[in-house]
């Protein structure tokens, strides 16, 4: 029993991670129908940046938790400003486009980002500081849990509830439904899309450089490779949960998370990646919208 | 036309003549040199393997001869070309044999070793390799008659399995790897020498995936199964995750890797948590005073750095040498005795062969990280 609650928070705190990144795919998409390839570097790039601001401050004797803080803040600011820049530069030349062009594109974006940090830092492994202080745990928990683990459980949690708020209950977000529903509608009635658009990839990149803070603070090392692994892992997520739905990225991340741990810790690692991909298979060959998605219907 | 001819006949003649000359006068001193073949490719694409091996063996020669060679007799090199193939190690090796050669230093590669080898153990002659790494070569058991101056492939994994039964005395090891030909390679040598050795179980085998967020599922069951020891087969990345989310959930369960993992940045990433840590890697011959006079001899004689396996190649002759003199003759038996029970001082450091006929004390050192660095266990 015990190995099983170790392995669900395992799979837990893993599938949070999945869903720091998947929940900028899923907004992105449920906006304007882009497969945002670029998001898992918009991720890196936001733990580069934590890391060297985190560095400088570091040398200059602040306290933890005002460097996780500051660090976080600098990412987000960061990460949302390439976000912005990506859209408009990438996409919106292409937004009469077909979209496999945007699609390309955004492929395009995902290779220029990754090998310009590779040249602009480096192809090392980087050392990442544990910015999130560790609490001592007491006998039987000490094995299961850790703090870094609770927060990023709680970050990604606090980070849904907001966006599902936003999306809801605020003006921003009803223009953000009413240009995923028709574009073209929206316009004419007054929703100023090209701003809802550019506010959307903001949002979703500074999720995405929060991740990056949190997880590269979990893991403790980062290179300029570890968007697109993290990316992928994240993309399937949020197919697996329904894409363009917010709380079907978190639950679709969170089965993943389980799947592979479950999947490790009872049969085998070797096959992990094979089996995630084959439950992928399974859960869209029964509901080929995802867990939560909507199927529908074609626009005519 | 007449002229012609003559000439023609004149230059065979003069040839074989010359070729006599080479040919005949080794006969009546034949009886008092020691006949060194060296035989490794020395030609050909690949001949940068097999040169330094000639010369490193022409600099101990050099040295023997000027003290007065061994038990009174001057030492003769042989030196053929195999340009490492196969098929043509088998005629060099014949061509030796008819040579009347007393030992072999060589070949270079493996294949050609292999491919030589039976004809060598047929006529009983000695083979020493500063180059073969081929496990099968003396794991096999077919050829007692083969020694080599470098570490096998899987010596790194028995190395590992080694210190973790004998010196950490560990009863129960986790083996892991990254599924790579590297490192699931060593794994599964590992898992082969612990489960022979029976003093210890294999309580876990397992790949994992390179480059995943985490490893927490693994890691937990790393602990389930009650490892004392984790045996790691693959690079930094990996390990270092692993390590410290080890460490993170307070396991102080052993880490032993390779030298994929005996890397400066295994320890800058995983930092406090790599303390401890074990890893095998090339054995540190950089302050041997032997070797430092060889590289010196080298450049000397030859006005240039030396090539590669040149210090295994120094080690060797002087291996097989060293042998002889010990033996009192070139008797087979006598100088395979020797080889085995006889220490001799190289610059790969102070070496015999085991049973099967590997040096002991060449190729790989066990190293821990002691307060952020890499440390020779002794």
């Amino acid at each position: 029993m015990e190995y099983f609650l170790e392995l669900f928070l395992g799979g837990l705190t893993r599938g949070s991670i999945y869903a720091l990144i998947a929940l900028g795919y899923t907004m992105v998409y449920g906006i304007i129908e882009l497969i945002n390839f670029a998001h898992g570097e918009i991720y890196m790039i936001g733990a580069f940046t934590a890391l060297i601001v985190a560095s400088v401050l570091t040398l200059q004797g602040w306290n933890h938790l005002a460097i996780l803080v500051i660090a976080s803040i600098a990412a987000v600011i960061y990460s949302s400003a390439y976000g912005y820049t990506a859209e408009k530069l990438a996409y919106k030349p292409l937004r009469r486009a077909p979209r496999l062009s945007a699609l390309i594109s955004a492929i395009g974006v995902s290779l220029f980002l990754q090998n310009y940090v590779l040249l602009a830092q480096t192809s090392d492994f980087l050392p990442f500081p544990s910015l999130i202080p560790e609490f001592k745990f007491n006998a039987p928990y000490e094995h299961i849990i850790s703090s870094p683990e609770i927060v990023i459980l709680t970050t990604t949690a606090v980070v849904m509830i907001l966006l599902t708020f936003l999306i809801k209950f605020t003006k921003l977000g009803k223009a953000m439904r009413a240009t995923a529903q028709d574009r073209e509608m929206a316009m004419l009635v007054g929703v100023d899309v090209d701003k809802v658009i550019s506010f959307t990839f903001i949002v979703g990149s500074a999720t995405a450089a929060l991740g990056g803070v949190l997880i590269a603070s979990h893991v403790g090392q980062i290179n300029f490779y570890i968007g697109f692994i993290a990316g992928i892992k994240a993309f399937v997520a949020a197919v697996l949960g329904g894409i363009g739905s917010i709380p079907g990225a978190v639950l679709g991340s969170l089965v993943l998370g389980w799947t592979e741990s479950f999947f490790t810790g009872y049969i085998s690692s070797d096959y992990e990646d094979v089996f995630a991909f084959l439950f992928l298979v399974f859960i869209l060959i029964f509901r080929p919208a995802g867990i939560l998605g909507r199927s529908e219907t074609d626009k005519v | 036309m007449m002229a012609k001819v003559n000439f023609r006949r004149l230059c065979v003649a003069l040839i074989i003549g010359m070729s006599m000359m080479f040919l005949f006068p080794g006969l009546s001193p034949a009886a008092d040199t020691i006949k060194l073949g060296v035989a490794g490719p020395h030609s050909g694409d690949l001949a940068s393997y097999g040169i330094p091996t000639v010369k490193a063996a022409e600099l101990v020669v050099k040295d023997v001869n000027a003290k007065g060679g061994i038990l009174g007799k001057k030492v003769e090199l042989l030196v053929e070309d195999d340009v490492c193939k196969p098929e043509v190690a088998t005629n060099t090796a014949t061509k030796l044999l008819s040579e009347k050669v007393d030992v072999v230093l060589g070949h270079i590669c493996s294949g050609a070793t292999k491919a030589a080898l039976g004809i060598y153990k047929d006529s009983k002659i000695i083979v020493m390799s500063p180059s073969a790494t081929n496990p099968a070569l003396t794991q096999s058991g077919d050829y007692p008659n083969f020694f080599r101056t470098i570490a096998s492939d899987d010596a790194q994994a028995k190395l590992e399995v080694n210190f973790a039964l004998n010196k950490l005395k560990v009863k129960k090891v986790a083996v892991l790897h990254d599924k790579g030909d590297y490192g699931k390679g060593l794994a599964e040598y590992a898992k082969k020498f612990l489960e022979n050795d029976k003093r210890a179980k294999v309580v876990l085998f397992e790949g994992i995936t390179p480059g995943a967020v985490d490893y927490s599922a693994i890691v937990q069951k790393i602990k389930r199964s009650g490892a004392q020891a984790v045996i790691f087969g693959g690079y930094h990345p990996e390990a270092s995750k692993i390590v410290t989310q080890m460490r993170k959930k307070k396991m102080k369960t052993i880490f032993i890797s390779d030298d994929g993992v005996k890397d400066d940045t295994f320890i800058k990433v995983a930092k406090q948590y790599a303390e401890g840590v074990y890893a095998t890697g090339p054995m540190d011959t950089s302050n041997n005073p032997m070797a430092i006079a060889a590289i010196e001899a080298h450049k000397k004689a030859y006005g240039t750095d030396p090539g590669a396996f040149f210090l295994n190649a120094y080690a060797a002759t002087q291996a097989l040498l060293n042998a002889i003199q010990k033996a009192g003759s070139t008797d087979y038996d006598a100088v395979e005795k020797a080889l085995r029970t006889d220490y001799v001082e190289t610059p790969l450091g102070k070496i015999r062969f085991d049973k099967r006929g590997d040096a002991e004390g060449v190729g790989f050192s066990i190293y821990q990280v002691q307060k952020g660095k890499y440390v020779e266990l002794k």
